[in-house]
C-alpha cells in the first residue's frame, strides 16, 4: 500500500475553502484514509456524506493525525453504491451506517449494514434497504434482510432490553445473546431521541442554532457550544476575546467536573455503595451549582456565545469560585478514596468489562474509555484550541481498561481540573468577553474539536455562497463510544450490564442527533 | 470502617429545608419567571419577538412571554431597546394549565392543588414512571437530582419507581419524537388509572428548541393529557419539587410575595388567585 498525502491539512477550527478539499478516486480515498490511521496513528474524525446532485454523494473522510494535531480532510464521490471502506478502515463501521442511512448509498459488504437512528432517506426515492416509499419506519425494526445479531444453539436466548429503562434516563434498546447469566454479545439499538437537529442547522446560523447546539446532548451544553463558537467564529475570521476564553474553558472543566462526580456516584451506587454514591450526588449539583453563579443556569446554557460569552466572572465571583471549587475538590476526593480503600467495590470494579487498547484502536474508541485503555489522547493537548494552548491540563490515563480504568481516569481528571481552576479561575486575562462576528467565509469547511467530558465532540462545517451552513455534520464522543460497551460486554454477566454502562455512561440524544 | 464514619462526618448533613423556613435564594444571575412592562413597548416593535428561538412572545393581550416555549435565554432581554423584559429569581413556575403558562409576570398563579379526590389519592404517596422522549438529558439530570440527599424527594412519599405497573403518574421530558411516540404511549397505558401527568421542560410542553421538526410531535399535548406543566431549559430542580408539591397541597399556597435581593430583578406579587391583581415593582 502507498502512502498517498494528498489530503489537505488544517488545524482545529482554521476553515479551508472547499475547493481546496481533494477529491480523489475511491480507491485512493480509501488508500489514504487507511494508511493515516494505521501508519500515522490516526483517528478518524468524521465520514459523511453530502449530496451531489440527484445519483452521487461526496463522501468527506476528516481524519486526525496522532501526535502532530494536524486535521486532513479529503474527499471522493460514490454513486449508489461503493465497496465499504470499513472492510479496510474499521473504524469507518458506524459513519458508513449513518451514510447509508441519511442518502440511500449501499457500501456493499459493509459487515453489519443496518440503520442507526431510524428516519426516512433524505434522498428522495433512495433507500439503502429499500424500503416501500412512504412506509411506516419503526424504530429498531429492523428492514428486512437485516436482523439483530444471533447466535444459536441449546439453551441460548436472548434480553430485550428498553427503549424504557428501569431509571430516569433516555431511550435505546439493548439485545443480549446469553447462556445462562454469560453474555457473548451486545447489540445496541438507537434512534429514539432523533430529532433532526443536523438537518434544521442548514441555512444557517440563525436564532436557533445556539440552543440546537446546547441541546444535543444536554450534558455537555458547554462542550458544543463551544465547539459550535470556536468553528463560527474561525469561519467568520474572529478571535473571541481571551477574556471569553478562558471562561469558557473554566466552563468547560466545571461540565467534566459535575458529569465525572456524578459518574463516580452512579457506580458506587451500582455496586450498592451508598456512601460514595450520596456524597457525590450532592458534590456533581455543587460544579452545577458553580457553573449557575456563572450564567445562572446549571448546564451552562446561555454562556457560551458566538463571538465570546453572555456573562463575565467579575473578582469577587471569581473568588467565590474558588473557594467553591476548593470545598468540592477536598470533597468529592473523599467520596472517591472511599471507592478505592474498600475491597467490595474494587472486586466489582476490577477485571470488568474489559476493553484491550487494540479493540480501542481498532473501532475507534475515543476519550475517557479511551484513556482508561491506555489510549493517550486529549483534544485539549493534540489540538488545542481557545485557551487551552496557554493553561495546559495534564493528560489522564490508566492501562487496563476495566471498570476500575474508567472510573480511576474519572478520578484523575477531577483532581487536574480542580487544580486547572483553582489556579486559574481567580486570574483571567483582563479585556471584554464578547465580539461581533461578521459574514462568514464563503464556500469553506471547517473542523473543530473541543475535548468535552466524554471525548472529543467534533463539528464539521460547510459553508455554501451566501456564508450560510450548506451542510453541518456533529459527531458527539458517544457516536464512537457506544461499540466500546458494546465489546466491554463480551464474555461478562448479564449482572454486570448496569456497572459496565454506567462506566461508559454515553449520551442517546449525542448519538441520535 | 473508621474512614467510613470519619468520612460520613466530614461530609455533613446537606439536606435542604425546602419546603419549610425561607425561600431558598438562588443565584443573581438565575433566570425565572420573566417580567414584561408592556407599557414600555413602542407600538409595532418586534425587536423581542425577532430574536426569540422558540417564538416565545405574545402580543395578544399585552406583551406576555410563553413560558412553555421559553427557553429562559434572555436573548429578548438584550434585544429589548426599551428595557422592558426582565427574568427574575422567582423558581415558583409551575402551572396546572398550559394557559397560564404565558405571563407578562405580574399576577402569575402558583400552580395550585388539585381537587380533594386526587389529593387523597396522590398527595402522601405518589410514584411516578419517567419517560423520557427526545429529552437531551438536561431536565432527566435535574429530575434525577431530586432522589440525592439534598431534595430527598422520598422525604415527601414521592418516588421514581421503574415499572409503570408500579405508577400513579408518569413525568415526561422531551418534545415526544417520532420514534419515541409508541412507546410513551405504551407506557402511560401500563399505569393503572386513576393516573396523572407531568410535563417537565419546554421540549414537553412545547416542543422548545425543536418545535416544528418533523421529527417530533412538539411535546405531549395532543398526546397525552397534562396535569403539571413546569417550564424551564431545563427547570431548576426546585421548580419541579415546588410544582410538584404545591400541586399535590403539600405546599399551602401563601401567596406571599418573593423577595428579591437584586432589585433590578424584581417583579410583581405572586399570587395563588388568578383574581388578586397586584401591582409590579418596575424597576
Amino acid at each position: 500500500m502507498t502512502v498517498i498525502t494528498d489530503c489537505v491539512k488544517t488545524f482545529n477550527s482554521k476553515p479551508v475553502r472547499q475547493a481546496d478539499v481533494p477529491v480523489v478516486r475511491f480507491d485512493d480515498f480509501r488508500d489514504a484514509l487507511a494508511s493515516t490511521l494505521a501508519s500515522r496513528d490516526g483517528e478518524l474524525l468524521a465520514l459523511f456524506g453530502v449530496p451531489r446532485g440527484p445519483q452521487t454523494v461526496r463522501v468527506y473522510g476528516v481524519t486526525l493525525e496522532g501526535m502532530t494535531g494536524a486535521i486532513g480532510l479529503m474527499a471522493t464521490d460514490v454513486g449508489e453504491r461503493y465497496p465499504a471502506l470499513t472492510r479496510d478502515v474499521s473504524q469507518a463501521h458506524w459513519f458508513e451506517r449513518e451514510i447509508a442511512e441519511q442518502w440511500g448509498v449501499v457500501p456493499e459488504n459493509h459487515p453489519w449494514l443496518k440503520p442507526i437512528r431510524f428516519h426516512r432517506s433524505y434522498s428522495s426515492g433512495r433507500d439503502a434497504w429499500n424500503r416501500v416509499v412512504g412506509g411506516a419506519i419503526l424504530p429498531c425494526v429492523m428492514p428486512e434482510g437485516t436482523d439483530y445479531f444471533k447466535i444459536r444453539g441449546d439453551e441460548i436466548h436472548e434480553v430485550a432490553v428498553g427503549p424504557v429503562h428501569a431509571g430516569v434516563i433516555e431511550p435505546g434498546h439493548f439485545r443480549f445473546q446469553c447462556h445462562g447469566e454469560h453474555v457473548f454479545t451486545l447489540e445496541i439499538e438507537f434512534g429514539y431521541q432523533h430529532r433532526g437537529i443536523e438537518r434544521r442547522l442548514i441555512g444557517g446560523p440563525d436564532k436557533r442554532t445556539l440552543p440546537l447546539m446546547e441541546t444535543l446532548a444536554g450534558d455537555t451544553s458547554i462542550g458544543h457550544a463551544t465547539a459550535y463558537c470556536q468553528l463560527i467564529e474561525g469561519l467568520g475570521r474572529v478571535v473571541a476575546p481571551l477574556r471569553a476564553q478562558a471562561i469558557r474553558a473554566a466552563a468547560l472543566e466545571l461540565e467534566r467536573l459535575a458529569n465525572h462526580t456524578g459518574d463516580l456516584g452512579a457506580l458506587a451506587g451500582d455496586v450498592g455503595y451508598l456512601p460514595t454514591l450520596s456524597y457525590c450526588g450532592r458534590i456533581r449539583g455543587d460544579f452545577l451549582n458553580a457553573t449557575a453563579l456563572v450564567c445562572g443556569n446549571r448546564f451552562g446554557r446561555g454562556l457560551v456565545r458566538p463571538g465570546g460569552v453572555g456573562f463575565d466572572i467579575d473578582e469577587p465571583m471569581a473568588a467565590e469560585l474558588r473557594g467553591r471549587v476548593e470545598a468540592a475538590h477536598r470533597d468529592v476526593t473523599g467520596a472517591a478514596n472511599l471507592l478505592w480503600s474498600t475491597s467490595s467495590v474494587m472486586a466489582r470494579f476490577e477485571g470488568t468489562g474489559t476493553v484491550p487498547l487494540a479493540t480501542i484502536r481498532a473501532l475507534g474508541v475515543t476519550g475517557t474509555a479511551g484513556r482508561a485503555s491506555g489510549h493517550d489522547r486529549d483534544a485539549r493537548r493534540d489540538t488545542p484550541s481557545g485557551y487551552h494552548r496557554y493553561a495546559q491540563i495534564p493528560v489522564s490515563t490508566w492501562h487496563t481498561g476495566d471498570v476500575f480504568a474508567r472510573a480511576y481516569v474519572r478520578h484523575l481528571e477531577i483532581q487536574r481540573s480542580c487544580e486547572y481552576l483553582i489556579e486559574n479561575a481567580p486570574q483571567l486575562p483582563a479585556g471584554d468577553v464578547r465580539r461581533d462576528i461578521g459574514p462568514l467565509m464563503v464556500d469553506a469547511i471547517g473542523v473543530s474539536l473541543i475535548e468535552g467530558w466524554r471525548g472529543p465532540v467534533c463539528h464539521v462545517a460547510m459553508t455554501g455562497a451566501e456564508g450560510t451552513f450548506s451542510h453541518y455534520k456533529v459527531v458527539d464522543p458517544s457516536f464512537r463510544n457506544w461499540i466500546g460497551l458494546a465489546m466491554a460486554l463480551r464474555d461478562q454477566p448479564i449482572s454486570d450490564f448496569p456497572l459496565c454502562n454506567k462506566s461508559f455512561n454515553l449520551s442517546y440524544c449525542g448519538h441520535d442527533l | 470502617m473508621l474512614s467510613v464514619i470519619r468520612e460520613r462526618w466530614r461530609q455533613g448533613h446537606r439536606t435542604i429545608a425546602y419546603p419549610a423556613g425561607d425561600l431558598p435564594v438562588l443565584p443573581d444571575r438565575y433566570r425565572g419567571l420573566p417580567c414584561v412592562d408592556g407599557a414600555k413597548c413602542p407600538s409595532e416593535c418586534r425587536a423581542c419577538a425577532d430574536v426569540c428561538p422558540t417564538d416565545a412572545l405574545r402580543f395578544d393581550a399585552g406583551v406576555r412571554i410563553d413560558m412553555g416555549r421559553c427557553l429562559f435565554c434572555t436573548d429578548c432581554t438584550s434585544a429589548c431597546p426599551e428595557g422592558a423584559i426582565a427574568f427574575t429569581r422567582e423558581f415558583r413556575t409551575a402551572a396546572r394549565t398550559r394557559d397560564a403558562l404565558v405571563t407578562d409576570g405580574a399576577a402569575f398563579p402558583l400552580a395550585r392543588a388539585v381537587d380533594a379526590k386526587s389529593r387523597r389519592l396522590f398527595g402522601r404517596s405518589l410514584q411516578l414512571r419517567q419517560v423520557s422522549a427526545g429529552g437531551c438529558n438536561a431536565c432527566e439530570a435535574d429530575i434525577n437530582v431530586l432522589a440525592t440527599p439534598v431534595f430527598d424527594l422520598g422525604r415527601f412519599g414521592i418516588k421514581v419507581v421503574a415499572s409503570p405497573r408500579h405508577a400513579d403518574g408518569i413525568i415526561v421530558t422531551g418534545p415526544v419524537t417520532a420514534n419515541m411516540r409508541l412507546a410513551l404511549e405504551k407506557t402511560y397505558a401500563a399505569i393503572p388509572d386513576p393516573k396523572c401527568v407531568i410535563a417537565v421542560g419546554a421540549c414537553a410542553i412545547s416542543g422548545g428548541p425543536f418545535a416544528g421538526h418533523d421529527e417530533q410531535h412538539g411535546g405531549c399535548e395532543g398526546i397525552l393529557p397534562v396535569d403539571l406543566h413546569i417550564p424551564g431549559c431545563p427547570p431548576h430542580p426546585l421548580t419541579i419539587l415546588d410544582g410538584i408539591l404545591r400541586w399535590l397541597g403539600r405546599i399551602e399556597s401563601s401567596g406571599a410575595p418573593t423577595i428579591d435581593r437584586d432589585s433590578n430583578h424584581s417583579c410583581g406579587t405572586l399570587s395563588t388567585d388568578t383574581h388578586a391583581i397586584s401591582t409590579p415593582y418596575r424597576p
